[in-house]
């Protein structure tokens, strides 16, 4: 690597000579290494699916998940060093609690009162990660940060924050190994107007695709999803949905394993 | 001795000794006030203006320490301006409480202040929110405030009916203040109502001694 014995890779806040951060650039790596995570947004809700590698037999089913709920229509999805992952989660739970207290009256929750606007809690939550490019006691976060969510104002929202603080707005998007077959994947979709299923269905295609069964042997599907089939409220590993996702998944890769044969 | 006479009047906080109200109707809130400030018994502003604006559709009425209450309608003005540019959307009539609930309430042992928040939104209409000593928050279909008020629980609760339209609660609310004024001594001047609706607000005028059809023919 170009940056390695130049000494511009040492400390997060000096650029090198052509205009880069290195310590940025390897928090993106550490990113690249994670297993898949992605979110496609539908008519009337979201999913997020994560391909969560598993390393060994001997952890319990539900260890080092990468969904998290943040308020109660409100998830993220980390792809990245797993530990970073749960600090920045707390930054937003934190953030999102901190809504509640100042601008909610309390009294009747369907009469006024509401969680944090996702587009208030990205800035924020970029705002704390960009931070961490800018000072040289510090390194930045490992993670991409996929955050969802649903109300009947403002319909599906999806956003995805980098290492780096930038964050854009989706129709769906992807993050770790697979990213750019994802991707490929995606943009065959009619995205924004599919239902819950379809998203919930090509999720689960996607993820199983994507799939590297050589060099990572086993892996779990992590699918939760927030919308109006779910009376707003963000859910992870709904039986229902993920049976649906996982189902549609496998069937996917058989017809993919079918086509080698040929 | 000279010293005695003049300290007590002296040593007296400046105090909105007031009448404060708020009526929800369907579409609005119509909120009202004397407009005396005294000091101990001087009265230092007999035209005070106790309906403050925190939003263009947002109003509170002030009781309490002059100082206290003018200093918490002007942060809370600012943080829900801020608010408003944050989110892009016009603030909630819950919010503007809820933040006038979180300074009453964290600094409670130092405030002196008693608050009516009342506004539109186009979330949930008119409301009305009352935020007493304490700093507590609940919102009400009709709220009265000050010193002025204990002498007009019973003629508010007499008199307010569910539905009342615009004009009644004009009616309901400019009654009240002036029995209140009457009786209570540290509330008098005029009586200053407002109707906040969609548009922003309607604001009025009634002398104690006048009646509006007199107003209205121009005596």
């Amino acid at each position: 690597m170009s940056s390695i014995g130049t000494g511009y890779d040492l400390s997060a806040s000096q650029f090198s000579p052509d205009g880069r951060v290195f310590q940025i650039d390897y928090a993106s790596k550490a990113v690249e290494k994670s297993g898949t995570v992605i979110a496609l947004r539908g008519k009337d809700g979201v999913v997020l699916a994560v391909e969560k590698i598993v390393t060994s037999k001997l952890y319990e089913d539900d260890a080092a998940t990468r969904v998290f709920t943040v308020d109660k229509n409100i998830g993220i999805a980390i792809a990245g060093l797993h530990a970073d992952g749960r600090y920045i989660v707390d930054i937003a739970r934190q953030e999102a609690q901190n809504y509640r207290s100042q601008w909610n009256a309390n009294l009747d929750f369907e009469k006024g009162d509401r969680t944090i606007p996702l587009k208030i809690l990205v800035e924020r939550v970029s705002a704390y990660i960009h931070a961490y490019t800018l000072y040289s006691a510090v390194r930045p976060f490992g993670v991409t940060v996929i955050i969802a969510s649903w109300n009947q104002e403002d319909g599906p929202q999806l956003y995805k924050i980098e290492p780096s603080g930038t964050y854009f707005g989706y129709l769906a998007c992807a993050s770790g190994k697979a990213k750019q077959q994802a991707k490929t994947e995606m943009e065959k979709l009619k995205l924004g107007d599919m239902t819950t299923e379809e998203i919930v269905k090509n999720a689960g295609k996607i993820i199983y695709q994507v799939h590297d069964e050589l060099k990572d042997k086993d892996f779990r599907l992590e699918l939760s999803i927030v919308g109006k089939e779910t009376n707003g409220l963000y859910q992870m590993n709904p039986e229902k949905w993920l049976n649906m996702a996982s189902e549609a998944g496998q069937a996917a890769k058989m017809d993919d394993d079918s086509d080698n044969d040929i | 001795m000279v010293h005695d006479i003049a300290d007590s009047w002296m040593d007296a906080a400046v105090s909105t000794g007031t009448t404060i109200m708020a009526v929800e109707f369907d579409g609005g809130v119509v909120i009202g006030a004397d407009s005396r400030t005294s000091i101990g018994t001087y009265v230092a502003n007999r035209v005070t203006d106790k309906l403050t604006r925190i939003t263009d559709k947002i109003y509170c009425c002030r009781s309490g320490s002059a100082a206290d209450t003018q200093a918490i309608a002007d942060i809370v003005s600012y943080s829900l301006y801020y608010h408003e540019n944050q989110t892009n959307e016009e603030p909630l009539v819950s919010e503007a409480a809820s933040e006038f609930r979180n300074y009453c309430y964290n600094y409670r042992d130092s405030l002196l202040a008693g608050i009516i928040v009342a506004g539109w939104d186009k979330k949930l209409g008119g409301q009305v929110y009352s935020v007493p000593l304490g700093g507590m928050l609940i919102r009400q279909p009709y709220t009265i405030g000050g010193s002025g008020s204990s002498f007009i629980y019973a003629f508010a609760q007499e008199n307010f009916r569910k539905g009342m339209t615009r004009d009644e609660c004009v009616e309901f609310v400019k009654k009240a203040v002036h029995h209140a004024m009457y009786f209570d001594g540290s509330s008098g001047g005029v009586c200053r109502i407002g109707v906040i609706t969609e548009t922003g607000i309607d604001r009025d005028i009634f002398f104690a001694t006048e009646s509006k059809a007199s107003k209205d023919q121009g005596n």
